[in-house]
């Protein structure tokens, strides 16, 4: 019976350390074409769709994105203007401020992991440098972080998953608090809010960026549902995600700049910097 | 002979490979937790037709690699997978003889230690609260031998595999 001790063995050691992570990542080259492999039917219907598509389609398709582009550009204009605004005011505040953030466009896999956990696959791993814990956006909202990085593919918990918790902030007040995967694809919960708390469904949760994982202020979900019971000390508080999580394919993988950008003394650094990102 | 040898092993591995992609297949929306393990139900066949061909290193190296490619925790499914073959061989002369409801039974708890090794375990790392159909690939998977006995049998025979 060596394979129940070597699996008990690799069971122990891999529950208690990090060094099989090796291991794992060697089995993945033999593993992991298969997941390309399984993913090939989508991506062969995506591109008959597309080359069917009529010329009038895709007209219509490329005034609405330049519409929607023309818009978005008009905002990023204030944009600058605020978060120059925002570093000055820091600045008055002696408070450091963090931003510039890099982005890389990851596609899902459409394989299906195991069914009670809400763990999806994307086609870019450690060969592109993700690694584990990053924060993982789509163009409404936070989608989840990287969970394990393999060379060619990584695995992503969703914020939905049972075993996520992500920390939030009411963005009407500010109000801290903590939301928890609620197991279904459109259901977050908020258990550790009391009673009297100030908050209403409609209320906007954006990441807090307390505890370092999710850089601070992107969208995660709308409030949905407040009951609060006169004889129980929390509330039970129900929220939306607001990023797509079953339709999306495209997802960003976010790099945060560790060092904070300094105040006032370098605006120029400062400037090529944000330029740099924006480009990217 | 020889050649007809490794000809037949390449078929076995190659079924392993496609119930691999099998059990990774996306289901569309709820579906998925009513996927079977595939890649049991072939080892199981194997086991109990082949047994000299397909053991327990057959079925912890596939395992270990079913472990990766749904990123469990590494060797939680080479060591369910290795535990039910290791029976599968200890019984499979009583099991040939059996009529096939009777091998659809066993099959069915076969998958039902499988599960409950696994349950087992990931009550071990973290005791979480698993929703009832965590259990329903065994009830599908039972469904389902019916249909991996058949196509097996043909890949078997086509190639007549010693």
């Amino acid at each position: 019976m060596v394979a129940v001790i070597a699996s008990v063995v690799l069971l122990a050691t891999e529950y208690s350390s990090s060094k099989l992570i090796p291991l794992r990542a060697t089995l993945s080259f033999f593993v992991d074409p298969l997941k390309y492999f399984v993913d090939l039917p989508t991506v062969l219907v995506d591109q008959a769709a597309d080359s069917v598509s009529s010329y009038r389609t895709l007209k219509m398709e490329n005034e609405r994105l330049r519409e929607e582009q023309l818009i978005h550009q008009t905002r990023l204009l204030k944009f600058e203007a605020l978060e120059k605004e925002n570093i000055r005011l820091r600045a008055l505040l002696e408070n450091s401020f963090k931003l510039g953030e890099q982005v890389l466009v990851a596609e899902l896999l459409s394989v299906n992991m195991a069914p009670y956990e809400h763990i999806v696959v994307v086609n870019k791993g450690t060969r592109f440098g993700v690694h584990p814990q990053q924060p993982v956006l789509d163009a409404n909202g936070v989608v989840g972080q990287v969970f394990r990085a393999l060379p060619f593919t990584s695995e992503i918990m969703l914020i939905t998953d049972p075993n996520h918790a992500i920390p939030v902030q009411v963005n009407r007040n500010g109000l801290l608090t903590i939301a928890v995967g609620g197991g279904q694809l459109n259901r977050l919960v908020l258990p550790f809010l009391p009673s009297n708390a100030d908050i209403r469904p409609g209320d906007l949760l954006i990441t807090s960026g307390l505890g370092g994982t999710f850089p601070q202020g992107y969208p995660v979900a709308v409030v949905d549902e407040f009951t609060s019971q006169p004889n129980k000390a929390f509330a039970t508080i129900t929220a939306t995600p607001k990023a797509l999580l079953d339709r999306n394919r495209e997802l960003m993988i976010v790099w945060s700049k560790s060092t904070p950008v300094p105040l006032i003394s370098k605006p120029t650094a400062n400037e090529a910097e944000t330029q740099t990102d924006a480009v990217k | 002979m020889q050649l007809n040898n490794y000809v037949g092993f390449f078929r076995i591995i190659l079924t392993l490979i496609v119930a691999m992609c099998l059990r990774i297949a996306p289901w569309p929306g709820e579906m998925s937790a009513f996927n079977p393990d595939w890649v049991l139900l072939v080892l199981v066949y194997w086991s109990l037709t082949l047994p000299d061909r397909v053991g327990i290193f057959h079925a912890w190296t596939f395992g270990l690699l079913t472990d990766v490619l749904t990123g469990r925790l590494l060797g939680q499914y080479a060591l369910a997978y290795s535990l039910v073959i290791y029976i599968c061989l200890k019984l499979h002369k009583q099991l040939r003889q059996f009529p096939f409801l009777q091998q659809g039974l066993f099959v069915f708890f076969c998958l039902l230690l499988s599960q409950l090794l696994l349950f087992f375990i990931k009550n071990l790392q973290h005791p979480a609260q698993l929703h009832a159909s965590f259990w329903l690939p065994v009830f599908t998977g039972t469904l389902a031998w019916p249909l991996v006995y058949g196509v097996l049998r043909f890949v078997g025979l086509s190639q007549r595999i010693k």
